[in-house]
């Protein structure tokens, strides 16, 4: 009997539900599907006041953790059921092939209408990993896909409390390599711990990797061996892979470096007990709400080489796509365009302190974030290059620095291994 | 009348075949044969490229195998020490003992927890730079100083700690089924035995064990099941896969599919990893047939 | 006399041991949870400077502000609606399902059973991807029914396999009586197999209800409105891409923890002893 009544209370529950939740919309609205759970409320501010402008309603969905977000854009991009406005997560073969499927509206045209009046609000580096460019081996038409809502850097941070005790001078971060060395030395005697950044995520060992690389050789020749002109096992390269083994033996990495992800790595220097930390202008936030009170700086990782600039890795921070399949294309358009202006740009950058894409938004900052935006200068991203590693190759590379960094392998051996990879790779691509 | 039966007794199965058919089965055959293509996961058209995403995983792929080993590592712990200890545990409180209820509430209590959590806290308590280092501290305290140790950051040691964490985690699961299969053992076969005159050991060996081995090969399969698939504790505790060390299939399934955009492949390393688990399992299933 | 006070010495030496053994154990289980709880109720800031487990702060505030930007109210509503449906559908489908494997005859019984055995087996990489399309032309994605019918099959297997061995194991005198008293094959299930499997049926229901309750990625690929989305989902926001609001998010899990502890506080009862006590009698 009360099971009989059971089956019924759950029918009636399941009609209420599936009725539920289908609302009419009668307002033109744009969709927005994000992943910046940090943004979240500034975003919601954001469309309130351009609800109250122009009437149009647009609605901001939040999907985190990114990885999440990720698969779920992946998903219904397969169902082509993308929202009007969203993100793409990943590398620039990535981006290529939803604008090869027909996913993303090509957005040169608003760009570049009344000579270039929106484009030249842009810092040029945001731009540059949204564009594609003519010769690029992606097969893509030139022209510019993505809107940069913000700009970020990645650095080195110190702590200019931990500098004094080590007997050094707060103001004067290390320019050398050599310097940097000498410091590790005496991190080491002081039992303290020196860089902390989130080396189990391997991409940012490879950020780093990369940025000596530039130092040492010269972008020409990082692109000729991501092209297969010059090989891993090449002098210069061994000089990079030795890097890491040398700062590994000079006893500036923290302890555990390998098994950070990079949440630990921010908690470790937010409470003061790392010396040095290898990460993005979003930091401030972080550190801020970690600790208040940390006095530290930003500074360029130190250079190896005096013969090319030291590079970091720079541009758009997010960057937001409009779907080619959207019923609002010309809406969506309008919003991203009234959202990377002045005062908006302004707004955000207070609100989650980061940096804006905006140009002429880079008014009130704080200091620190200040010193990241002079990065700019030194930054270039892989999305710029025009070239992609093979993603075979880059996982060898990383995991090889790993096991340099814990001990387990000499640079030559690294070098020797990645290599291998890259040749079969390369002889798989020429086969096809 | 016969008709009618059997007609009966296909209805009994019928819900479950219907839905395990169109949510299994379609999405299984569809992972399938995309393992016999090259293709991004984005884009409208794959490319055919037959059995070579296969001959890559067994030929040419030593990560996956590494990650297979760990695994399989992390698999033999928990059969042995997590179960013996979940056996010892259920047995402990079958018996009448006080607090019983109060211990079973307690023990369920690390399979409820998020992994996540449990990643967060246990490495907040083995690390010493980014926690509070209280398993090292307790063996100086011991005076076993020598024995204090990177746990997490040793690269010999990572991922036999990973595997004690995992195992902390997944006894509650062993304990309830050991526990429920206790149970379920009729009290008069005890009385009987103590009766008889026999000691506590021999109404152990003769009575709960042969009543408990078909319990104890389901915990196992289960138990293998679930362990190898173990990855968001690994990430939690250690940051990813270290190098190697601490890799495991799933992670490395995750890594295609996201990291290099090779769907097709991923596709072709699941199946892979799903046939050595089917393997195992017959095995342990044909073990288990053979010792009755 | 000798051997009575040796017997008594050595059952108390035992209880004792056995005591200390659970007592220990016991506190490695609740170490974790009582950090969450105390991680819970203090500052962002403090979180990982004071790492002792009593708490200095009392911020309860931290679970009515976790409640309200989590959304929790409808969200924590769908978890328990989508987690009691698919509990209920599984363990009538395949308690069903197990008791026609284990005591029915008819074609194809060994087969299917081996089928769903090696569903069990087989994880599918990538099956997000895959039922969002299926879901997608069958018009159920973004619905709830199209949720709940996928994780009742994600609990499927399993629950058959646990369900049929101990069908397999269950005395058949019982069934025998029901059918001579003439009672029909769904009364037999109903009446004499079901309440016999009890204590395998509570296990059934707490590995489902923490299975669904604790799910939250097929949730978010599927559902495109905030409306449908589970508690999991929700918690997910504490976790941001650069901050994480740790004791906004330590409140959240325990807000989490509880209802499914309060499930198995209620589901363990049926654990119990003498569960066939009386069958055989009666």
């Amino acid at each position: 009997m009360w099971f009989k009544n059971v089956l019924l209370g759950v029918f009636v529950l399941f009609s209420l539900i599936g009725c539920s939740g289908q609302k009419l919309e009668t307002k033109p609205t744009i969709n927005i599907w994000h992943w910046m759970t940090d943004r979240d409320p500034a975003f919601q501010e954001l469309a309130k006041k351009y609800e109250a402008l122009t009437g149009v309603r647009v609605n901001f969905e939040l999907y985190a953790p990114s990885d999440a977000y990720s698969q779920k854009i992946r998903a219904a991009a397969q169902g082509t059921n993308l929202p009007d406005v969203f993100g793409i997560l990943g590398e620039k073969r990535d981006f290529a092939s939803f604008i090869r499927a027909g996913h993303i509206l090509d957005i040169t045209p608003y760009m570049e209408a009344n000579n270039n009046n929106w484009k030249n609000n842009f810092f040029p580096k945001a731009l540059a990993v949204n564009e594609f460019a003519s010769g690029n081996s992606y097969g893509i038409n030139p022209g510019i896909f993505g809107v940069p809502i913000d700009i970020m850097t990645i650095q080195m941070v110190y702590n200019k409390k931990l500098f004094s005790q080590l007997g050094l001078n707060p103001n004067r971060p290390p320019k050398t390599f050599q310097e940097f060395l000498d410091i590790g030395v005496k991190i080491k005697a002081a039992g303290m711990q020196g860089l902390v950044s989130g080396w189990g995520e391997v991409w940012m060992i490879d950020c780093l990797a990369n940025n000596y690389a530039f130092n040492i050789m010269g972008k020409d020749k990082v692109l000729a061996t991501i092209k297969g002109e010059v090989p891993y096992t090449d002098p210069d390269w061994i000089k990079v892979f030795s890097i890491f083994k040398q700062m590994q033996e000079s006893g500036i990495l923290a302890k555990g470096l390998v098994t950070m992800i990079n949440k630990s790595a921010e908690q470790i220097f937010a409470n003061e007990k790392a010396v040095f930390a290898f990460n993005g202008s979003w930091c401030v936030n972080v550190y801020k709400g970690m600790n208040p009170g940390l006095e530290y700086g930003a500074m360029l990782p130190p250079e190896a080489s005096n013969q090319y600039p030291i590079a970091i890795w720079g541009g758009a921070g997010s960057s937001f796509m409009v779907n080619a399949r959207s019923k609002s294309k010309e809406e969506s358009v309008k919003f991203l365009t009234w959202l990377t202006a002045q005062d908006q740009q302004a707004y955000l950058a207070q609100a989650t302190n980061n940096l804006p894409a905006n140009k002429d938004s880079l008014t009130k900052i704080p200091e620190i974030l200040a010193q990241f935006a002079r990065g700019m200068d030194y930054a270039t991203h892989p999305n710029v290059w025009g070239v992609s590693e093979f993603s075979l190759v880059i996982e060898a590379f990383d995991r090889g620095i790993q096991s340099i960094i814990i001990g387990e392998k000499s640079p030559e051996q690294v070098a020797d291994e990645v290599q291998k990879i890259k040749d079969r790779e390369m002889a798989k691509k020429r086969a096809r | 009348m016969k008709i009618k039966d059997t007609l009966e007794n296909y209805t009994f199965i019928l819900p479950a075949v219907t839905i395990f058919s169109v949510f299994y089965i379609i999405p299984f055959i569809w992972v399938f044969q995309l393992g016999l293509f090259d293709w991004d996961g984005i884009s409208f058209t794959k490319v055919f490229v037959g059995l070579q995403n296969f001959k890559e995983v067994f030929l040419q792929d030593r990560n996956w195998w590494q990650s297979m080993w760990n695994a399989s590592y992390i698999t033999l712990i928990a059969i042995t020490l997590q179960n013996i200890l979940a056996f010892m545990l259920a047995w402990a409180c079958d018996r009448e003992i006080k607090m019983k209820n109060f211990y079973r509430v307690i023990f369920f209590i690390p399979p409820v927890l998020s992994e996540v959590v449990v990643g967060m806290v246990w490495r907040f308590i083995i690390n010493d730079i980014d926690g509070a280092n209280i398993i090292n501290r307790t063996l100086t305290g011991m005076g076993f100083a020598n024995l204090a140790h990177n746990w997490l950051s040793d690269p010999n040691t990572a991922l036999t700690t990973v595997a004690i964490v995992h195992c902390w985690k997944g006894f509650g699961w062993g304990f309830l089924i050991f526990l429920a299969g206790l149970q379920t053992i009729p009290r008069e076969l005890y009385e009987a035995a103590r009766v008889d005159g026999a000691s506590a050991w021999q109404s152990f060996k003769k009575i709960t064990l042969p009543l408990m081995i078909p319990v104890m090969v389901l915990v196992a399969i289960l138990t293998v099941l679930g362990t190898m698939q173990v990855f968001v504790l690994i990430v939690s505790l250690v940051g990813g896969e270290f190098a190697g060390h601490t890799s495991v299939p799933v992670l490395r399934i995750l890594a295609s599919m996201r990291g290099s955009s090779r769907f097709g492949y991923a596709c072709a390393q699941g199946i892979t990893f799903g046939m050595v688990l089917v393997a195992i399992s017959f095995i342990q299933y044909r073990f288990s047939k053979k010792g009755q | 006399m000798k051997h009575a006070f040796y017997y008594k010495t050595e059952k108390i030496v035992i209880n004792t041991l056995i005591h200390l053994f659970l007592i220990s154990v016991a506190v490695t289980c609740l170490y974790p949870l009582l950090w969450m709880i105390v991680s819970s109720l203090k500052t962002q800031d403090m979180i990982f400077k004071d790492i002792s487990l009593i708490p200095h702060q009392f911020r309860l505030e931290n679970y009515v502000q976790a409640w309200k930007e989590g959304g929790f109210g409808r969200n924590f509503f769908n978890s328990i609606i989508y987690t009691v449906s698919v509990v209920f559908g599984i363990v009538i489908i395949s308690s069903m399902a197990a008791y026609a494997f284990s005591r029915l005859k008819f074609v194809g019984s060994k087969f299917l059973f081996i089928m769903f055995m090696a569903a069990m087996m087989i994880p599918i990489p990538g099956s997000f991807v895959a039922l969002y399309v299926l879901l997608n032309k069958l018009h159920l994605r973004n619905t709830p029914i199209g949720y709940i019918l996928c994780m009742i099959n994600v609990g499927l297997s399993t629950s058959i396999f646990l369900l049929k061995t101990f069908f397999d194991k269950m005395p058949k005198e019982l069934e025998d009586a029901a059918r001579i008293d003439g009672c029909s094959k769904i009364g037999i299930w109903w009446h004499v197999a079901l309440p016999l499997a009890k204590p395998v049926l509570a296990v059934v229901i707490v590995l489902n209800a923490l299975t669904v309750w604790n799910e939250y990625i097929l949730a978010l690929i599927i559902f495109d409105n905030r409306q449908f989305m589970p508690l999991q989902v929700a918690l997910q926001t504490f976790q941001g891409e650069f901050v994480t609001n740790y004791p906004l998010l330590m409140a959240g899990l325990t807000i989490t923890a509880l209802p499914i502890i309060l499930v198995y506080l209620f589901m363990q009862k049926y654990i119990v002893k003498g569960v066939t006590q009386g069958a055989v009698v009666g």
